[in-house]
Parts: structure tokens; sequence; C-alpha cells
């Protein structure tokens, strides 16, 4: 029996071995006999003096590859069990991924507010900035300053809410101090005069907010609603400024495929004044229900600021020429999601919110 | 303003397709809401009523034969009695389709024949006169088209829609003039043809203006031989058409001249007015008097009165005439007054006594006063034309002159003009833009500049850039062309908008949905909300006594939002807003304490969860706020609730909301409360964009484990505050792991345990170092509250 067959020989019995473990477990109990020194090739490396010097790098390596040959048997043997528990493992681990309950909502910006940033981010990428002012107003603020004095017969055109602050409780009727009349502004207008008294022009700025009428609630008016005006104040602004604004405005909010137009109108704190009309979102100036088959809707007032208004926040007509526009954030988010009814965005019903 | 395209013709020659004069119409700044191309309708003919009887099986309809021009009566059907055997009604023959779509067929009705249908003006759009079949003036041909004869067939009406700056367009003339500018038109407002053989006037009629800065021109005439009937067809349709009824041949003229020329007027019985006398002047004091519509009137010092030859009311100047003078069928002479008002009287009155007529609204814009003289013409005019056999004209006018304005020359600067609308006009352009429309255009010396004298029709009309308004409307907003203009700094949103901003994307992260209650409460619900405000502001003229007070808190309203969606089985609502309360107005200031506040109201959900949440927003705001436990802070749960504070500063509440004004809101669940003073937390916060690294030391950390037996009454957060301080720079990590109370601990007694994480930026800690921050720890909390280190 030469070395060769020793070796083979123990090879074969290492790999039986291997073959008739039955588990892991068995499998590490029969390690020392596979790779100790008392095993059968570690007896034989023992023996590698005995063989001759010539023959020595041969049976080497012949004991090498039977003991690699019964290392990656044994470590295959290893891997199937070690997979083979995985596999089980994973198996007991089985769930039904549709039987999960449902996980933390997110919560829901109000629409108002969506259409307020959309509209904020769309003047900011225009060059504007956002300013703000309060809800109760002055008569002087809302009214005064900007070309209405008391008793003037467009003050008829803004239903106004005055406050009872214990002292004054006449409403204007044309005689003595309306001007410390306190209410609740009409329209986002003051903000507009308290930014031409507080900054120097050049201005432009957009003044988003909350305003109150004295309407009674129905599908299309609220006491209690949203605007958006802008005003620019610069050396040079002409109509013409205005018109390419709002028409730069109406693109990147609604679409190039909506335009805008201005028609002549009447506002007392501009002059020209203009209404603003911008394509039938609806049917895109085909001509629709909504736009009553003219191709256009009515979205808000515009115009050069009236120089009396200028004046009466210090700054030179004559140096400086500026345009206000403003209109309705609330019908803005009507149409955009095709609500009927305005009332129904502030009964803060969490199945309405969550829809947004 | 309803206008027919019919009579615009009266005043220059306009043609051409009725939408395209629709959009010049609109394009000049006269909205059209409506334009409405007359049917025709060759089906409705005139017809006489030859006999009427009664229906033998109903009541409420009568058999009625007509001849509809062939001599053959018909038989029909009719719900109206008004009719006389002898008129002359519409008559729509069988097979007519009417304006509603009806088509009219030959029915059975109780058994008898009905072989057509007679007309109400309604039925055939002609006004919205429903009570009766309409009567026709006599002269009218059988069997031929109604709307033919009447020349309505094929008229345009359009309805406008008039800026309170545009007087002049609020008559026939004013829109034909502007549209007859627009189109290159001739205009023209005929002269009235007057043949006043009377009396001379000054005999039997004289005015005296006694104010005069109420009443700037006072014409009247006097007519006699008048006859109060019907006014012819025409008129009537015209009428009717514009949007008002037919009264009597008088009113009617009046009324006809009213929206013609823009010139209210008013007429009076001249046997009811002694001596013919009038005068007018303001009211001294309180007076009364009875207007036309029968009502007793009260006026007030300040408003215009037109008063008789005895002092006594007899009208209230431009806006309402009184009864006694009135017009009836007795009436034989007429005096008649067409007047200027001052504007801002007339509206004062009109609005205080809530009496808004089409002449108040005509004189408060303000109408042409030199005009009165023609329009006081044509009323004669018109009046003899229609009164058959005419009337008789005294000879001449009364004339009085109060207060007017003087007429308005502006120095225009086509530069100027340029530079407002963009748009480099010359000076010939200026002057053909204005021309037509009444505006004299002269040159002056400088070359850019223009005088330019307002007509007495456009008195809002006043300084250099109220004429560039013309100049560009008539050339066309549209045609000016657009450019855009550039903010010479980059548009931005202040840092307090963006941390608002980032604030709301926490609150949705957080779950929360953003509500918007009503900010106006009703009386009550300030205290049904558990709220001690003493003096909540309140509306002066508020539209319902439910929204009288002005919100002192956020509280009500989200209470009133949770207890609507619980009344719509909505449980576990979570809700935030951010909105501004009001308070009464600080010491020094006219205006209301006003704030904006934060708060989230979360249905089924505790104080400890509240204060979790509070501890998310705030951090995910940057803040630190420290929380004290308070017992009686308005509306919350008297044992649940926290004060915030930044800084050693009160900024709001955190807890949940006392039970007793949960169940007055009809909420059942447990709510979570936060109120925070926007301004406040903002001002604190850090939003992570903003915020400076912090180094994340690489060197191992060790951790330590502290708890402490204190009272009930000691706060967690206080002991944690002192842990803080000491540990100092070390910390990277605290957190309250657990709270214990046992039989061993004692009543009242809780043990607090904290770990804390310690490393250090630059070193890996030794023993002694972390030991020695264990003892400052513990020696700081024991020395500062009653605590006692748990072994």
């Amino acid at each position: 029996m030469t070395v060769y067959d020793e070796i083979a020989d123990a090879r074969s019995a290492c790999l039986d071995a291997i073959a008739a473990a039955v588990d892991l477990d068995h499998l590490s109990t029969i390690e020392s006999q596979l790779f100790g020194k008392k095993s059968a090739l570690g007896g034989l490396k023992r023996l590698m003096g005995q063989v001759d010097a010539a023959d020595r790098a041969a049976v080497g390596q012949a004991l090498n590859e039977a003991q690699e040959a019964v290392r990656s048997a044994h470590e295959q043997a290893k891997a199937a069990y070690l997979g083979a528990a995985r596999r089980a493992q994973l198996e007991e681990e089985r769930l039904d991924l549709s039987e999960s309950p449902g996980g933390e909502e997110r919560g829901h910006l109000h629409l108002v507010t969506q259409a307020t940033e959309r509209l904020e981010d769309v003047f900011v990428g225009m060059g504007f900035t956002v300013s703000e002012g309060p809800q109760a107003e002055t008569d002087w603020y809302n009214f005064e300053a900007l070309n209405l004095p008391a008793a003037h017969p467009a003050r008829s055109m803004f239903d106004t809410i005055y406050l009872d602050l214990g002292e004054r409780t006449e409403i204007g009727d044309g005689e003595g101090g309306e001007a410390t009349n306190v209410l609740l502004r009409t329209h986002t207008s003051p903000v507009q005069i308290r930014v031409m008294e507080a900054q120097e022009p050049p201005i432009y700025t957009v003044c988003p907010g909350r305003v109150f009428r004295r309407d009674t609630a129905d599908a299309s008016h609220m006491p209690v609603f949203h605007q958006i005006e802008g005003l620019v104040v610069d050396r040079g602004i002409s109509f013409r400024d205005l018109a390419g604004t709002l028409d730069e405005f109406t693109s990147a909010y609604f679409g190039s495929a909506i335009r805008s137009r201005l028609r002549p109108s009447y506002f007392p704190f501009t002059e020209p004044s203009a209404e603003f009309d911008i394509t039938c979102v609806i049917c895109e100036g085909d001509g629709c229900q909504t736009c009553q088959r003219t191709g256009w809707i009515e979205l808000g007032g515009c115009g050069m600021v009236h120089p009396n208004v200028l004046s009466n926040c210090g700054i030179d007509s004559e140096e400086w020429t500026g345009f206000a526009f403003g209109f309705g954030i609330d019908r803005l988010a009507l149409m955009r999601h095709g609500i009927d009814d305005l009332r129904d965005m502030y009964t803060n019903d969490v199945r309405f919110l969550g829809q947004f | 303003m309803k206008v027919l395209l019919s009579w615009l013709r009266e005043f220059a020659p306009i043609e051409g397709d009725p939408a395209e004069l629709a959009v010049h119409l609109s394009d000049l700044g006269m909205a059209v809401e409506e334009m409405r191309v007359i049917d025709p309708l060759p089906g409705i003919v005139v017809a006489r009523v030859v006999d009427l009887r009664p229906h033998p099986k109903a009541d409420r309809i009568q058999l009625v034969d007509v001849d509809s021009g062939d001599g053959v009566p018909l038989q029909v059907c009719c719900g109206a009695f008004n009719m006389q055997v002898g008129d002359l009604i519409p008559f729509a023959t069988v097979g007519t389709v009417m304006p509603n779509g009806m088509e009219i067929a030959t029915r059975r009705m109780r058994g008898e024949d009905s072989n057509g249908m007679c007309c109400s003006a309604a039925e055939i759009g002609l006004g919205s006169d429903h009570d009766g079949i309409l009567i026709l003036p006599d002269g009218m041909d059988l069997g031929v088209s109604l709307m033919e004869q009447l020349g309505l067939a094929g008229d345009v009406l359009f309805d406008l829609e008039i800026n309170p700056n545009r007087p002049d367009a609020m008559s026939v003339a004013g829109v034909a003039r502007d549209l007859a500018a627009r189109l290159g038109l001739p205009f023209a407002i005929p002269e009235p043809q007057v043949v006043d053989s009377g009396p001379e006037v000054a005999a039997s009629c004289a005015v005296e203006i006694i104010d005069p800065d109420l009443c700037g021109r006072f014409v009247a005439r006097v007519i006699r031989g008048v006859e109060v009937g019907v006014s012819p067809q025409w008129m009537q349709m015209r009428l009717a058409l514009a949007g008002m009824r037919a009264i009597n041949s008088v009113v009617d003229v009046s009324n006809y001249v009213m929206l013609e020329l823009g010139a209210p007027n008013h007429t009076y019985d001249l046997a009811l007015v002694p001596e013919g006398k009038l005068g007018v002047r303001r009211a001294r004091g309180v007076e009364r008097l009875t207007t036309l519509d029968d009502q007793e009137r009260e006026v007030r010092a300040g408003d215009g009165l037109i008063v008789d030859g005895a002092d006594r009311p007899v009208g209230i100047a431009g806006v309402m005439g009184g009864a006694t003078t009135e017009i009836s069928a007795e009436t034989e002479a007429v005096l008649l007054e067409v007047a200027w008002w001052d504007r801002e009287s007339i509206a004062r009155t009109s609005q205080r006594l809530g009496l808004r007529s089409e002449a108040s609204s005509r004189f408060e814009r303000g109408t042409d006063w030199q005009l009165l003289d023609r329009a006081a013409d044509r009323f004669c005019q018109l009046l003899n034309e229609i009164t058959p056999g005419g009337v008789v004209v005294d000879r001449g006018r009364v004339d009085e002159l109060g207060a007017l304005p003087s007429p308005v020359t502006v120095p225009v600067r086509t530069s100027r003009m340029g530079h407002v609308l963009g748009r480099d006009f010359t000076s010939s352009e200026v002057h053909d833009l204005l021309t037509p429309i009444g505006f004299e255009v002269q040159p002056t010396a400088d070359d850019d500049v223009q005088r330019v004298t307002i007509p007495s029709f456009r008195p809002d009309t006043e300084t250099e850039t109220d004429v560039a308004e013309e100049v560009a409307r008539h050339y066309g907003y549209g045609r000016l062309g657009t450019s855009v203009p550039r903010s010479p700094d980059a548009g931005h949103l202040t840092p307090r908008q963006k941390l608002r901003r980032h604030l709301r994307q926490v609150l949705v992260g957080a779950g929360l949905y953003e509500a918007m209650p009503n900010p106006f409460l009703a009386p009550g619900d300030v205290e049904r909300a558990g709220l001690d405000v003493e003096a909540p502001v309140r509306l002066l003229n508020p539209l319902a006594v439910e929204e009288s007070v002005l919100r002192p808190s956020l509280l009500p309203g989200l209470l009133r939002a949770v207890g609507y969606n619980a009344s719509h089985r909505n449980q576990g609502v979570r809700l935030f807003e951010i909105g501004a309360v009001f308070g009464a107005p600080p010491p020094g200031s006219v205006l209301p304490d006003e704030r904006e506040r934060l708060a989230v109201i979360v249905a089924d959900c505790d104080a400890v969860e509240a204060t979790s949440l509070w501890r998310t927003i705030a951090a995910g705001l940057g803040v630190v706020a420290e929380l004290v436990n308070v017992d009686d802070a308005p509306g919350l749960h008297p044992t649940r609730a926290a004060l915030v504070l930044v800084d050693g500063a009160e900024v709001g509440v955190v807890g949940e909301v006392d039970p007793g004004v949960l169940e007055a809101h009809g909420v059942s669940e447990r709510c979570g409360w936060i109120d925070v003073d926007l301004d406040a937390v903002l001002a604190a916060a850090r939003a992570a964009g903003d915020r400076a690294y912090r180094l994340v030391s690489t060197y191992p950390s060790s951790d330590i484990d502290l708890a402490f037996v204190v009272e009930d009454s000691t706060q967690a957060s206080a002991i944690e505050s002192t842990l803080v301080l000491a540990a100092a720079d070390e910390l990277v990590e605290i957190r309250l792991f657990d709270v214990y109370r046992g039989d061993r601990l004692g009543e009242g007694r809780r043990s607090l345990a904290f770990t804390l994480r310690l490393q250090a930026a630059d070193h890996t800690m030794t023993d002694d170092e972390v030991g020695g921050i264990r003892q400052r720890c513990i020696d700081a909390v024991q020395a500062a509250h009653p605590a006692v280190l748990r072994s």
C-alpha cells in the first residue's frame, strides 16, 4: 500500500464521514476527526518526515489536495445545513403584509394655505417679497390713504365691518373723525400703504392675507376670505409693465395656455384702472358655462397707483410710478379643485381637509 | 344699464355685428354682462278681442274669441281677465315657438278648444309684467307681427356694467358717444323742438335756491293741457327693456328722458304747488314728509329738501318726490324740475334713508349740469308728441343757479402720458382720441403740454392721470403692449415667513390637519370655552349676533371644529390653526391687540401625548422650551396643564382641554391642547437649515444612570434642568427612562430615573472624569431639590 493509497483512503473516509453527518451539530462533532492532529490526514502529515526527499514534494501536494477536498466538502455541507436552517427560520416568519393596519397619516395644509404658498412662490420667483399687516385697521389705512375719503361714493363698493372699541360708535356718514374708526380690512391694500410708508422705492411686493366684508355667506361669498395684492413702485413703471407682469404671472401660475387681458374699470386707488381677465381655465378659451361662453373669466382688479395714494405715503409721484393688482385666493382654490361651494372650505371637516 | 341698439342709433349711425359691438363696449370699460338679440317672434301677431265668454266648466279661465286678421273668430282659453272686447293684444298663433321654448299647439282645455295664446308682456320678452295680457295701443295692424310693428325685430339689448366714474355712461346718449368715438362715427344729441306758446313761465312758477352748495342749477318748465294717460307702446317697450315699469304718460316721459340723457327729473302737479313756488334748502334739524311711495320719511339736518312757498317739504332733493304734489289722473298742468345736485349730499341722504333710486344713483355719480335745459326741452317735446292734441308749454324756462363746479382745464404733458402708459403718444394722437368724447384739447407754447378742458358730463375726470386713462381707454388697453419690470433685488420670503412655512411642515409631518375656523364668535362662546376675557372686541355692525365677537383665542373655533367633526362621526381628529386673535387696544394704541398664535387640538389624546406632540414641534423648530405645571390655565384641565416657557418667558400652554368645556361642546373624547404665541416661538426658533454644525465626537461615550426619589410636587423637568446644567458640555443626551411609584418609596413620592450619555469632543473620557461628572450631578440635584439619590 503506497502512501498515495493511504492518502486516498483517508480522504474517502473523511468524505464519507461528512456525507454521513445528519445535521449541523453532528458536523461540528466530527470536526476534530476530520482536521485534528489525530485525524487520519493529520496522522499522515506527521509521517511526512519518513518520506524520501525526492518524493516529499509530490506526497505533500497529494496530502494538501486531500486536505483541501475535505475542508471544502465540510464547508459545503456546513453551508447547506446553515442555509436550510435559515430557510426554515424565514419560513416560520412568513407574514401576510396585506393584514397590516394603516400607518400614521400625514397631516394636510388648508387649501387656502396651499394656494397662498403657491402664489407667493410664483411672485418670489418674479422678484417680489411678501408683506403682511394687521387685519384690524384704521379707516385711514383701509380707505383714506387709498384715495377713498369719507363719503366717497365708491365706499359703498366695500361692505365694511367696523369694530366696537368702546369709544367711537358712529359709522362713517361723513361727519367728523372717521380716520379713527377701526374696522376689519376689506382688502389687503392697507398693507401696501404700510409698506410704502416704511420703505423707500423700489418696491416689489405682494400682500396675501385674510380680509373681511359684511357679506352673507353663500356658495361664492364668505364674510371672511383671502386676497393677494401686488405692488410695484419704481422709476419708469408704466401700464405696459402692469400688463406684462400680470401676463407673466398668469402663465407661470395657470400654465402657458392661459393668457391675461385688461379692460377699463374703476377703483379709487388706481388710475388708469383695469379689470384683469384670464383665459377661462376650464375651456381654455373655447367658451363654456363657467365663462358664460366668453372664453374669459374675471380674476381681479388692477391699475396704476393713483398719484394721491403715492403722495399720501410720502412718495413723489413725478419721480416714482407704480402699479397694483389684487385678486381672491379662495376662488383660485375652488377653481383648481372643482369645488362648487365656498362654504365647504370652511367647515373644517377632516373628510374635506384630508383630500388635499 | 340696459341699452337698445336702435336707441343708440338715434345718436350715431352705429352699424355692424352686435357681437363685435359688444367687444368694443367691454373694451371701453362698459362690460357687456348680457347681449340679447330680440327674438322677432313672427308667429306673434296683433289680434283684436271680439268676444269674451265664461268657460262652462272652469272658473279660472275664460273663453276669448280673437280676430287675428282674417275676420274669422278664433276661440282661445285664457287665464287672464284684464282685457275687454275691442282691445288689441299680442296673440301667439298655433305653431309659434315662444321665447321660453314652448310651442303653441291647439289644445282642449276642459272640453273647449284653444287655438293659440294671448300673451303677457313677460311672455314675449318685453319686460317683467306677468299680470294680465298686454293691451296694445290702437292703430296697429291685425295679423301682422307685433315685433315688426314695434320696430323691435332684430334689435339688440346690451346689459352694461357701468363703473362709478362713468356717470356719462348712465345714459343712452353717453354710451352712444363713447361707442361712436371708438368706431370713428359722428355723434350728436338732436336739439329738441319745443313750441312754447303758453304764458310766460315766470307768471306761474318761481324757484329759490336757498342753499346754493346743495343745488347748482334748477331748471323748471310748465306744461299745460296735459292728459295723464297711457304712453305709446314704443315708449313703454323701451322703458320695459331698460328695466323700468310704465306708470303713466307723464312719469314715463320723465323716466325716458332720464334714461336717454342721464338727466333725472321730477314732475309736480302745478295745481298742488301753491303759487308754483319751490325752494331748495337743507333740512334744519329733523323734518318729516310723506314720499311718493306713501312712506312717512324723516330727514335730518343737512339733507336736501324741496319746499313749497310756505316752506313745507314737498320732496327729498334728488332722492324721492313727495306725495302731496304727485301727478294724478286729474293733473292738467305739470311743473317740471330738472336740477343738478351736490353728489355727496345725495349719496349721504339716500344711503342713510336706504332709498336708492335710478335718479339718486345718477345724482350720486354726478350729472351734467349743462344739459339740464335740453333735457327739460326734450321732456316737453316728447310729452307734446305723445299727447293726443298736444300740450301747451309756457314760454321760457325758470333757470336758477347755485354753486356749480367750475370748468376744469388740465395741462397734460404728452411725455408724461407716454411715461404712465408705456407707449409714446404724439400730441395729435392725444387730441384725436380725446376730442370725439367731448374733451377740448388746445396746444400751448410748450410743445409737450396741451390744455385739456374736461366736459361737464365727466365730473370724475380731474387730473392729468385721469386724462391719461381716457387716452388709454380709447386707444385700447390691449394695444399698449407688455413689458416686465425687474426688481433690483432677488425675491424672497422673510426669515419669519420661512420659519412659519417650516413650522407648517413640521405640523403636517406630525399628522395635523390645518383648520380655518370662523374668527367671529357668538356672545357666550368665550365663556363656554372656559376663557376669562374681560371684554372681547365686538363688531359694531355684525351680520348676525352669532358672529358679533372677534375671537380672543383660537380655542372656541377649534373646539367647534372638533364638535362638528364629532357630530359627523369623525373621531380622533388632529387639527391645528395659525391665526390672529384680538384683544382690547393696548394703552396708546388705536388698533386692537392683534397677535398671531399657533394652536393644536387633538381629540382622543391626553395631556401626556399633547406634551410629546409639543416636544416634537419644538424640536422641529429647534426651540428649547421648559414646561411648568399650572393649575389655572383658562379652559384647560386644572391638573393636566403646563405653561410653556422659552428663556424663562411664558409663551403658551400645553395640556388637556377642561372636561367641562368639552362637555359644553358636545365632545366626548379627551382633547389635547397646545396654544403658543407665534412671534415668541418663531423668535426662538432655528430651522434646521439655519443651524451651525456641532461636531460629532469620534471618541467613545459613557452612559450613567441616576435615579432620584422626589415628592410628587417636584417636576421631572426641574430635575432634568439641573442635571443638564450640572453635566455641562460633556452631556450629549439625557432621557427620563423610568418613573416608579411604590410602597417602599412612601405615599406621594416617586423615583425618576434618567440616563445621561457623556462624551468629550477631543478625547476618551477616563473613569475618573465620568465619576466626577456623576458626583457633580448628584450633588447639584440634591442641593437644588428635595431629592435623594436612589441607591
